[in-house]
């Protein structure tokens, strides 16, 4: 290897590697055919030509690969949750993701810079408390400190007791990292292009044909597809998409609003998170500091910045790191979060026998691609819902059978 | 800044107030299984496009209605419950 990297650098070409090429025409009948390519959508159709042989797969997308969600999030990669349900689910995705960068041969970048939670009141501590017992019951790493390990963990912080909320103590998770979100949508794409996969950029479902309650055909701008199998992957929108195929959802969409800051010198390691108040920060590899987690408090479609949410997060983020006062902002922007009523995703099954949902993404999306990708593809190549998504199933709702994980998110809704 | 207009107070800051969710009408509990109440309860239309839907005067405690657009984010019209609601509902008589 070392010898590759040497000859490439006294190259004097550079040519660009091509991570896909694009199908050109659209056949007229898929195998299976997913909607949205972003994170998920491509890991479900690597995970079905690399892992069960189905390569007849199309990958719709209305926009550009990896451009709507996948790239709007703010990269975290966690699985300190609070149900068993959720911790086992989102354990197996960073188990995945620690092995993401071999399994593609590609380098998505992940930093395991553990992630700190703060808890600034007493009924916030009895939580982590919970949490943290929950967590290493089931093999998380993740504890409760104190302000002097928390002081230690990150010296920066401001753990004055003057100040607004004090912080109390913390839920410290070793395992919680990052990762280049782009990248993994790319890695997952390539992958699966190399593999017969097709990936149809700017193309998008108009409506969806069902036929004695299986789904037979979608209408598309570029024209009409038959399909075996349907998948919809496609966060942010996937009450529009559902209602094409007439299934209700328990959904409703927010703006998640996120900014960046100029580059400074490495001194945050870990990802900090306040749900107290509303902000989590963590800095790139780049150094920009990334300041995320403030939904709209009304549903919208709507991807627009506002400066309510920048006064908000940027008052919050100074009341964390002040030295963040001097800092000159980059951008901000907002990705269509999919907030379900307990705030866990809906995967699985739907009303139409050969429809697949993976939806309710919410803010939980990105960590949890990986195992998407894995179990999905399960379950389209064998019809059975494997056991660790069996408790997200849109049934659930019907049956008063929620996983409440709403204490357990970083972002404030 | 946001504006919402207040049916009772007046055009104020949005941030006044509280989203209270999509306008539906209540299923006819006599009539209604347990899956139609989930139905009624947790699922949404999320329309992209125009919507009622309820909000509240949080300073006041004032319940109304509005018609929005989640697209581009337009409020169309406000107005008082008392255009939908205008008839008396009378829970006691489906006490069994």
């Amino acid at each position: 290897m070392p010898f590759g990297l040497l000859k490439y650098g006294l190259s004097n070409e550079y040519p660009a590697q091509h991570h896909f090429t694009p199908a050109t025409e659209l056949k007229k009948h898929y195998d299976v055919v997913i909607i949205g390519a972003g994170g998920h959508g491509t890991a479900i159709a690597y995970n079905l030509a690399k892992y069960h042989g189905i390569t007849n797969v199309a990958v719709l997308e209305k926009s550009y690969l990896g451009g709507g969600n996948t790239a709007r999030n703010t990269a975290v990669i966690r699985s300190n949750y609070l149900t068993e349900e959720g911790v086992s689910f989102y354990r197996e995705s960073v188990k995945l993701y620690n092995n993401l960068s071999n399994e593609f041969n590609y380098n998505v970048m992940m930093e395991n810079r553990g992630q700190l939670t703060l808890a600034h009141s007493d009924a916030a501590v009895r939580s982590f408390r919970w949490r943290a017992e929950v967590n290493q019951h089931m093999g998380v790493r993740s504890e409760l400190v104190d302000r002097q390990t928390i002081a230690d963990l990150v010296p920066n912080l401001n753990m004055s007791e003057d100040s607004r909320f004090p912080i109390m103590a913390g839920l410290w998770h070793a395992d919680g990292a990052t990762a280049r979100h782009d990248a993994v949508a790319w890695g997952y794409a390539k992958g699966a292009c190399e593999r017969g996969v097709e990936l149809h950029q700017l193309t998008e479902v108009e409506d969806v044909e069902i036929d004695k309650g299986r789904v037979t055909a979608l209408k598309t701008n570029r024209g009409r597809v038959e399909c075996g199998a349907v998948v919809q992957a496609v966060a942010g929108a996937s009450s529009v998409v559902a209602k094409k195929a007439g299934i209700p959802l328990p959904i409703h969409c927010y703006p998640l609003q996120a900014m960046v800051t100029q580059p400074y010198k490495p001194i945050l390691t870990p990802h900090v998170s306040s749900p107290h108040v509303h902000v989590y920060v963590h800095q790139t590899s780049r150094g920009e500091f990334v300041i995320g987690g403030g939904s709209d408090p009304y549903p919208l479609y709507h991807t627009r910045a506002t400066l309510d949410q920048r006064e908000s997060l940027s008052a919050a983020a100074m009341e964390l790191f002040p030295f963040l006062a001097q800092a000159r902002m980059l951008r901000q922007w907002a990705g269509t979060t999919d907030m379900t009523p307990d705030y866990s995703p809906i995967m699985g099954l739907s009303p139409v026998e050969n429809y697949y949902l993976d939806a309710g993404w919410g803010t939980w999306g990105f960590k949890a691609t990986p195992i998407c990708g894995v179990t999905m593809a399960e379950l389209v190549a064998t019809k059975k819902v494997p056991e660790i998504i069996k408790p997200f199933a849109l049934e659930r709702f019907y049956n008063y059978e929620q996983i409440n994980e709403a204490g357990a998110t970083a972002a404030s809704h | 800044m946001k504006l919402l207009t207040c049916p009772l107070n007046g055009q104020r800051n949005i941030s006044e107030f509280t989203y209270g969710g999509e306008y539906h009408p209540m299923p006819d509990p006599n009539s209604t299984d347990s899956r139609q109440w989930a139905e009624h309860v947790f699922f949404h239309d999320n329309a992209a496009g125009v919507v009622t839907e309820w909000w509240c005067h949080t300073a006041s405690s004032f319940w109304f209605l509005a018609e929005r657009n989640t697209i581009t984010d337009q409020v169309i019209r406000t107005f008082e419950a008392s255009e939908i609601f205008n008839q008396r509902i009378d829970f006691a008589e489906n006490q069994q």
